[in-house]
This record gives C-alpha cells, sequence and structure tokens, in this order.
C-alpha cells in the first residue's frame, strides 16, 4: 500500500507541473470525473475487479471527455469553461448510472467499485502495485525522455513549432500523460479528488524552485510524501477514506509554499 | 391536491425538473459569462459550509444550514478570486487548488463527526432524489415535500434576479467598464448571482448531489447557446431542455432500475447533441 501511494503520488505530482504550467489544471478534473464510466466499464468488460482493465477504460472516457470539450470549444465555438464543464457533468453521470447498474446485479463483486469515489488506498493489492509501477515508469519514462521537446511546447509554441518540433503531436502527448497522472491514482485518490494531487504539488513546486527541471521533481517529490502521509493517516483511521486525506495534506503542503515560498510566495516580497 | 403530493413519481419527477430548471437558469448566465466551471467550485464549496454548520451549531438541515452552505459556497469563489489576483498562481490552477481542499476538508468532517446524521459522504457526492419525497412539512393544511418546495422557492427567486438584472449581469461580463459608465454597476450585480447559484447548489444538493448539478448548470446552457442569441432566449431553452431531461429520465431510470439523478443528468446530452449537429449543419450548409 505504502509503496503504491508513493508511486502514484510522484508520478501524478510529477506530471502534474506540465499541466499547470499549460493552465490545464481543469482538464485533469474533467479527466477524473469521467474515468469514472471507464472504471465501472472496465470492471462489466472484465467480469472481475481487474485494475488493469478499470484503468484502460478510465484512460479511454477520461480522454473521451476531453476529446468532447475540445470539439465543443474548437469547432462549435463553445467558450473553454462551458465546454470543460459539458465533459465533466456528462461524464460523471454516466459513471453514476453505470455504477448503479452495476450495483444493482446480483454478487458482491461491484463492492469495491465504490471505493473509486472517494478513493481507499488501502484496497491496492500486491499486484496492483506492479501496474501502478508500469504506468509510472512509462508516464515518467516518456516525460523524461522527451523533456526539452515538452519544455518548448509548454513555455514556447510558436518557437518550438519554427524549430521544426511537431507541436500538435507533443500536445496531444502532455494530454496523454496528464491522462496518466490521473488515472494512477483514481483507486486511491478516488475520481472526486484526484485532480486536487496533480495541481497542488505543482503549485507548491511554483513558490519553491526556479526551472522546470527542478519543479518537476520536487512536485514529484512533494506528491509522492502528501500520498503516503495521506494512506497512512487514513489507513490508521476505520471509515476514513483516503482521497479527503491526501489532499488536504498536498493543500496544505501548497498553502504554506504560497506563503513561504522562497521564489514566489508571500516569503519573497519581503 | 393531497393525493398529487403522495404520488412518488409525481414528487420525484418534479423535484428533478425544479431542480434542473434552476440550475439551469442560474448556469446560463454563467455559461454566456465564460464563467461555467464557477458552478463547479461553488457546488464543493458548499459541502464545506454544510460540514462547518454542523460542527458549530449540530445543524443537519433548515435555514441555518442553508445559510452556512451558502455563504461558504461564496467564500469558495472569493478565496479562488483573491489567489488568482495575488498573481502567484492562475486563474485554472487556484480553482483546482481552492475548491478541493474545502471539499476535502468537508468530507473529512461529516465522515469523522456526522457518521449517524442524513448528511452522509454518499449523499453530498449523489444525492438522493429517489427519497426527497419522505421529508415532508405542513404547509396550508397540506402535508409537502420539503425538498421540491425549497427548490421552487429558489427557482421563483432566481428567475426574479435574473429577468430583473440580465442585461447588467452580460453587459459585466463582455465590457465591465463600459458597463459602469452607463452606471450599471456590474460587481454588485455579480455579486448576486454568485450568492443564488450557491443557494441553488445548497437547494439542489439533497436531490442531486454535488456533481451532477454541474451537468444540470452547464449541459443545458450550452446547448442553448448553440441555438438561441440572446440572453434570455438562451435562458428560456437551456431551462425547457432542462426540464425535458428530468421529465424523461424519470421512467427510464425506473425502468432500467439505474440512478434517478444520473439519468436525468445524462439525457441532457439529448439536447446537446441535437443542438450541435444543428449548428454543424449550419455552419457546412
Amino acid at each position: 500500500m505504502a509503496a503504491g501511494a508513493v508511486l502514484l503520488g510522484v508520478t501524478s505530482g510529477a506530471l502534474g507541473t506540465f499541466a499547470v504550467l499549460r493552465r490545464q489544471s481543469l482538464v485533469g478534473d474533467v479527466m477524473a470525473h469521467a474515468a469514472l464510466p471507464g472504471v465501472v466499464g472496465g470492471y462489466l468488460l472484465a467480469g472481475e475487479r481487474s485494475l488493469p482493465a478499470m484503468l484502460a477504460g478510465a484512460l479511454v472516457t477520461g480522454l473521451v471527455a476531453a476529446g468532447l470539450a475540445w470539439v465543443l470549444t474548437h469547432r462549435l465555438k463553445v467558450k473553454s469553461e462551458a465546454a470543460l464543464g459539458t465533459g465533466l457533468g456528462l461524464g460523471f453521470a454516466l459513471g453514476v448510472v453505470l455504477l448503479s447498474y452495476v450495483q444493482r446485479q446480483p454478487g458482491a463483486g461491484s463492492a469495491g467499485l465504490e471505493s473509486f469515489l472517494y478513493g481507499q488506498a488501502a484496497a491496492t493489492l500486491r499486484a496492483d502495485v506492479l501496474v501502478l509501477g508500469g504506468v509510472a515508469v512509462v508516464g515518467l519514462g516518456v516525460a523524461t525522455l522527451l523533456f526539452g521537446e515538452l519544455k518548448v511546447a509548454t513555455f514556447d509554441p510558436v518557437w518550438a513549432r519554427a524549430r521544426g518540433h511537431r507541436v500538435a503531436l507533443l500536445d496531444a502527448g502532455l494530454t496523454g500523460l496528464l491522462a496518466v497522472a490521473v488515472v494512477i491514482g483514481l483507486q486511491a485518490v478516488g475520481v472526486v479528488l484526484m485532480s486536487a494531487l496533480v495541481v497542488a504539488p505543482a503549485v507548491a513546486a511554483r513558490q519553491l524552485t526556479r526551472s522546470l527541471g527542478a519543479m518537476f521533481w520536487t512536485a514529484g517529490a512533494l506528491g509522492g510524501a502528501s500520498a503516503l502521509a495521506g494512506a497512512l493517516l487514513s489507513a490508521a483511521t476505520p471509515g476514513l477514506a483516503t482521497g479527503p486525506v491526501v489532499v488536504l495534506v498536498a493543500s496544505a503542503v501548497a498553502g504554506l509554499a504560497l506563503l513561504l515560498g522562497p521564489e514566489r510566495g508571500r516569503a519573497a516580497e519581503a | 391536491m393531497q393525493p398529487l403530493l403522495d404520488d412518488v413519481a409525481f414528487v420525484v419527477t418534479a423535484t428533478g425538473v425544479l431542480t434542473a430548471a434552476a440550475a439551469a437558469l442560474v448556469g446560463s448566465v454563467l455559461v454566456v459569462r465564460g464563467q461555467a466551471m464557477l458552478t463547479d467550485a461553488v457546488s464543493h464549496g458548499v459541502v464545506f459550509g454544510i460540514a462547518a454548520t454542523f460542527l458549530v451549531t449540530g445543524a443537519v438541515s433548515g435555514p441555518v444550514q442553508l445559510l452556512g452552505a451558502t455563504a461558504a459556497g461564496v467564500l469558495t469563489v472569493v478565496l479562488t478570486q483573491a489567489l488568482a489576483g495575488s498573481g502567484r498562481v492562475r486563474r485554472d490552477a487556484a480553482t483546482g487548488l481552492v475548491f478541493p481542499a474545502l471539499f476535502a476538508a468537508g468530507v473529512l468532517v461529516l465522515s469523522l463527526f456526522a457518521r449517524d446524521v442524513h448528511v452522509d459522504t454518499h449523499t453530498v457526492l449523489l444525492g438522493e432524489i429517489g427519497f426527497v419525497w419522505l421529508e415532508r412539512v405542513p404547509l396550508l393544511g397540506l402535508e409537502v415535500p420539503r425538498a421540491p418546495l425549497v427548490l421552487l422557492g429558489v427557482l421563483v427567486l432566481d428567475a426574479l434576479y435574473v429577468l430583473a438584472f440580465h442585461e447588467r449581469l452580460v453587459a459585466g461580463s463582455f465590457d465591465p467598464v463600459h458597463a459602469r459608465l452607463q452606471g450599471l454597476r456590474p460587481g454588485a450585480a455579480s455579486l448576486g448571482l454568485l450568492v443564488l447559484v450557491a443557494l441553488t447548489a445548497v437547494a439542489a444538493l439533497d436531490a442531486v448531489g454535488v456533481v451532477l448539478f454541474v451537468a444540470f448548470a452547464i449541459v443545458p446552457a450550452v446547448a442553448a447557446r448553440l441555438v438561441a442569441g440572446s440572453m434570455v432566449g438562451v435562458i428560456a431553452v437551456a431551462v425547457a431542455a432542462a426540464s425535458a431531461a428530468a421529465v424523461a429520465g424519470y421512467p427510464l431510470a425506473v425502468s432500467l432500475d439505474v440512478s434517478i439523478g444520473g439519468t436525468m443528468a445524462l439525457l441532457t446530452a439529448v439536447p446537446l447533441a441535437a443542438a450541435s449537429a444543428w449548428r454543424l449543419a449550419r455552419s457546412s450548409a
């Protein structure tokens, strides 16, 4: 459980760096809520509680919702916040309908699905840690290998295009990495609060560092520490879901960094 | 009259229609103003208010809870704007930081201290529209279900405010300087709107929870924006589309034996799909 929490915290925190710098924090929230129908759909297709199937489903429906928001914004000229809210609202509504359908079927196999709402780190099995490790290696590996390209695509897309980088491809890659950052924490943190674990460590790291590389790994470290602390605290308190605890810890860290951070925090102004 | 108020199908459908209509009404204004995700922040912040009110006063329903929860919804937006205004965090990240933290604190308090009362962490997330007929209050010699009664009051209040101030609400969002020169005071009108959004989210919470409220507020309004031009036109189409989804959602959910609130919210996709198809056909013609 502890290893799983650290893995997902580091991955979500580090990859959240790009989401925050690219002003896509709310896209992460859309993907997290819209992951619910994918989690339940993965369960239905696999016929049992299979984490790889559920996370794959979450990745698909989360990206579909983000795609719906993209189509509404770019093809139908809907304002971006309204397009995001549409993807979030409809995705979650579909998830609620599917969840209620599964829960009314005979058999107790679906009992664990409810924990995907608010998260339950204690539900992480030994085999799940291998799955989370695989997702973490892919997400962090791609980000590290393409770090230079992702950096120019984030800060100066025009220059990146002039340099011959395929910016549309890099944009798609960054959206994929955001989806990875979201789905890796769904079981432990839950669909409702997962996006906060993507955003808060990056906001904190932004106040503490000067370079993208330092921000990336600081956000990862803070995310890992927050997820570990939250998982341990909730495991020690019966009946307490993991998501709210993890998010409160991560938010407190961000709040402290905003007040005291040497780079951009209030203390830097003194 | 009383037999109708005792009819479960009628009461649940009416609650759905009132929730959908009130949410779509305030949602339309926010969608036109480009502030749709404010509904998300407000409805999650409301849960912090419910938890805080419970901790301080022990109230789990009634006017005290309504007041505390509404205040917390407004506070969420004020905090987000203060954080974004400090220049340290952009608006999207400020939104993504503030409301989850308040919501997490609210859920934590409810799961630690409020286990035996009816405001639990499951209800605030998903609502219990199937059970809204259980709680009743006496009114004019009738036993009236409480949730739809409160929602009706909120809907009337929303409608009066938006129809009275819609020019000011829209002008302030497109050109705040011009609106101020015209003496329209967009700031005061916006604050009033924010209070009503929070009040509507609180009233909708028992029925559909914090996330489905967002669907009812935004999806019908986006559909309406694709087919209607004026603010009043957008509101009329959005309220009609949201109400139709709620009316159709009840029998569909019952026959499939799935979540009533979820089905009602999901059916708002139908008018959106129709409006999108119409818009795309018109632009390619």
